[in-house]
């Protein structure tokens, strides 16, 4: 520390085009937990870590998302621009190291060239070096470091290999050279002269990048370049000429590129490509292709349901002995009740879905990695397009059955607004892990065990559910298509990368990650309505809730009543007399049609916190201390509705549920992170107006029909 | 008119060609930048079932395009 005006710590910003091992050079870098993916666009949040440089310097390491180009046209590669546009912001990088693919080099400098005219150092980690020898690839590193003004690391993030020496090139940040490496002013001089002189103090790539950006991705309009001409002096053009002088800069790019490939760059052709192609010609096959992917999807059902059983079990049992536990143990009183019954099911309730959450993301970052996921992408395309989807929507909607909100965000890849935005309306349909258990209690409550034709009707019914989801999601993008009036372009650019062993360490990150932030976000939710629920449900106004048990004492004198009879009447009239028994009993006409009763309503409205909530819900209500499936299904079996007199949980009634969770908008989360993905209160509002509508309708028809 | 025209979505599967001159009103930035430029090399590896996406070999990118745009980029000489 020679240097006294060295900062202590340095910020890196790690960039890279998709699919060059960005991710795992983190990994390696920082040790700490993140994701990688193999198919565009997968590291949709910015991810951070630090690590420790040879020369005692800490660096604050920033993973952006992948990007081709500076030049943006979607939401996650803005994240990437707002980061090296704003000069003034603490994360502001010190150092940029951009990940390139060894064997895809040529269109990863294009970015290089793109970040280094923006005169902030840049490091050049070439990834993936491990297959230099075996595909026949030479470097020359001299040449290259010195044409492009940059130190250069060879690593391969998947053998662990060259971290040390890119630290290195890092801790020697101040070392670097920041020069241009095109001419902009060779593009077009006169605008360019007039552009620096305009704002003579900044640079001129990155007043050219502000003049051409387009920050507007839900309706390619340029907006943006038109209004930043007028008002902040920017010399006028026309779209179509900044247009032309944006096709020149790309043309120079690439100049300067191939220059340099042919003379230090060598690739033996040949070696590669056989293993690709042949792959390729068998899944993208237009018979082969469809059934290989089929098969695929059904042992990913297949394994989720089969495998995550018993892990399933063991939490549901685990968390019926603790309520019993604490029941039994705490002292009886508010708090107990508010443990044994509101709190601990309702954690209960969420931490069962961990296994099957769990798989699920296993199964699609093993299929992103290996790079199947484009090839899906490829091969459905035609299908969805013709229902105003993209192939890519695939992505979403499979994602969808575990939850709907990383599958709404995973729809940003989509470059065509139409097809991005029907996408998200249509994925919530599918059917989520969160409607899950409500499926399950509905099912064995109300389907008979029985078997036809060697298949259990239960599980068929469970599977027709889920079909019937999808059905539902491709249906409304057709009729959305049908109505939306937005014109957008028919762009649509999917990379196809090279197929690759997934990494082990990746996808245990991916994993790890992901089930963490669905069990933390949800816990939450979860938690403060089972609190809520507890209290509303144990709390009234009148004078009846606080004297309810010498009124029913009083009412039930001659009926002889064991004590447990008559704890069940005083815990029943008192539940009536609650505040939630008062919300129940007012919206009940809204919901007698459908065929459920005040109890069944209030755990329908709490499910618009999240549908999870609805068995744990039924349980507080029913006063049902523990989360053990057979009690509560018992409990809810011979639960009677009090205006039918009639079993609460009949055919009708049960139908009529499971219709109505099937289509009903009912997930808060989903509706903020549509809100946040679409920038309108618009879009979510109606989702929640019309699925929710369409659900009733049906299920009032379904009840009205079968009762 | 636009019979005459040999466009990367006439190549026939496996063939080459090298691109010639396209409009930049119509083409998007975000493909030329992946390395689709005039004077580049195009290689059509393959169609999607029902000919919609095609999948290209352009100087050493792969990926995927729809149909629409492909016609819309013309092939100065096939070869």
């Amino acid at each position: 520390m020679q240097d006294k005006t060295m900062p202590e710590q340095i910020n890196v910003a790690l960039i890279g085009n998709p699919n060059t091992g960005k991710t795992s050079v983190f990994n390696q870098l920082t040790g700490l937990n993140h994701k990688v993916g193999n198919y565009p666009g997968i590291t949709v949040e910015k991810k951070e870590g630090t690590c420790k440089l040879p020369n005692g310097l800490k660096a604050r390491i920033t993973d952006l998302p992948g990007t081709y180009s500076l030049n943006v046209t979607s939401a996650d590669e803005q994240v990437v621009v707002e980061h090296l546009l704003e000069k003034t912001s603490e994360n502001f990088p010190d150092v940029v190291v951009i990940v390139a693919d060894v064997e895809n080099l040529k269109r990863n400098l294009f970015l290089f060239t793109q970040i280094k005219d923006l005169k902030i150092p840049v490091v050049l980690a070439v990834n993936m070096s491990d297959v230099m020898v075996r595909k026949g690839i030479t470097l020359d590193i001299e040449l290259f470091e010195k044409q492009l003004g940059t130190k250069i690391a060879l690593v391969s993030a998947r053998k662990g290999t060259g971290i040390d020496h890119l630290k290195k090139c890092i801790a020697d940040y101040r070392e670097l050279p920041v020069n241009s490496t095109i001419g902009l002013k060779e593009i077009d001089s006169e605008y360019f002269t007039e552009l620096q002189k305009a704002f003579p103090r900044e640079e001129l790539y990155r007043l050219w990048l502000k003049h051409t950006q387009n920050f507007d991705y839900t309706n390619h309009k340029n907006v943006a370049v038109q209004n930043a001409s007028a008002k902040n002096g920017f010399p006028v053009r026309s779209e179509n000429e900044l247009k032309r002088m944006q096709q020149k800069e790309t043309i120079q790019r690439y100049m300067f590129i191939n220059k340099l490939l042919d003379k230090g760059y060598k690739k033996d052709i040949s070696a590669a490509k056989d293993f690709r192609s042949r792959l390729d010609r068998v899944l993208l096959h237009r018979v082969w292709g469809y059934v290989i992917f089929f098969l695929i999807m059904l042992l990913v059902f297949q394994s989720i349901y089969n495998w995550s059983s018993y892990p399933m079990d063991f939490i549901d049992g685990l968390f019926a002995s603790l309520g019993e536990w604490a029941r039994n143990t705490l002292p009886p009183g508010a708090l107990n009740g508010l443990l044994s019954e509101g709190i601990i099911p309702g954690i209960g309730g969420i931490m069962i879905f961990i296994p099957q959450i769990a798989f699920l993301f296993l199964f699609i970052s093993i299929l992103e990695e290996s790079g199947y996921m484009s090839r899906v992408v490829f091969i459905m395309d035609r299908f969805m397009r013709r229902f105003g989807l993209n192939g890519k929507s695939v992505v979403p909607l499979i994602s969808g059955t575990a939850c709907a909100i990383p599958a709404v965000m995973s729809a940003r890849n989509i470059e065509n607004w139409k097809e991005r935005l029907i996408t998200i309306l249509v994925t919530p349909f599918t059917t989520c892990s969160a409607r899950l258990p409500v499926y399950l209690i509905i099912i064995a409550l109300v389907i008979p065990e029985k078997t036809i034709l060697g298949l259990n009707l239960q599980g068929l019914t469970l599977m027709f559910l889920y079909a019937l989801g999808f059905v539902m999601a491709i249906f409304s993008a057709w009729v959305l298509n049908k109505i939306l009036k937005i014109k957008s372009r028919s762009f649509f650019i999917a990379e196809m990368p090279g197929y690759k062993l997934p990494l082990l360490r990746n996808i245990a990150y991916t994993v790890v990650d992901k089930t963490k932030d669905f069990v933390v976000n949800a816990g939450k939710i979860i938690l403060a309505i089972s609190i809520v629920l507890w209290f509303l449900a144990s709390h009234g106004p009148s004078v009846e809730f606080k004297n309810a048990e010498e009124i029913v004492h009083a009412q039930t004198e001659n009926e002889q009543l064991t004590s447990e009879e008559l704890n069940t009447a005083v815990a029943s009239y008192k539940l009536r007399n609650s505040y939630i028994g008062i919300l129940g009993h007012t919206i009940e006409p809204v919901i007698r049609p459908l065929g459920y009763d005040w109890k069944i309503g209030i755990a329908l409205l709490t499910s618009f916190a999240a549908r999870e909530v609805f068995v744990g819900a039924l349980a507080t209500i029913y006063s049902v201390g523990n989360d053990d499936e057979e009690t509560i299904k018992n409990r809810l079996a011979g639960e009677i509705n009090e205006s039918t007199g009639e079993k609460a949980f009949n055919f009708p009634t049960g139908i009529s549920l499971l219709l109505f969770y099937a289509f009903a908008m009912q997930c808060m989360s989903t509706l903020a992170v549509v809100k946040r993905e679409t920038m309108s209160w618009k879009w979510p509002l109606i989702q929640l107006f019309t699925m929710t509508g369409f659900a009733y309708i049906v299920s009032l028809v379904a009840y009205q029909l079968l009762k | 008119m636009k019979m005459n025209k040999y466009t990367i979505a006439q190549l026939k599967r496996g063939e080459k060609g090298i691109i010639g001159n396209f409009s930049t009103d119509v083409v998007p930035v975000k493909l030329q930048e992946m390395g689709c430029l005039p004077g580049s090399e195009v290689q059509l590896i393959q169609f999607s079932p029902f000919n919609d996406l095609l999948y290209l070999n352009i100087s050493g990118s792969f990926f995927a395009i729809r149909k629409e745009i492909a016609s819309l980029i013309e092939i100065a000489n096939a070869g």
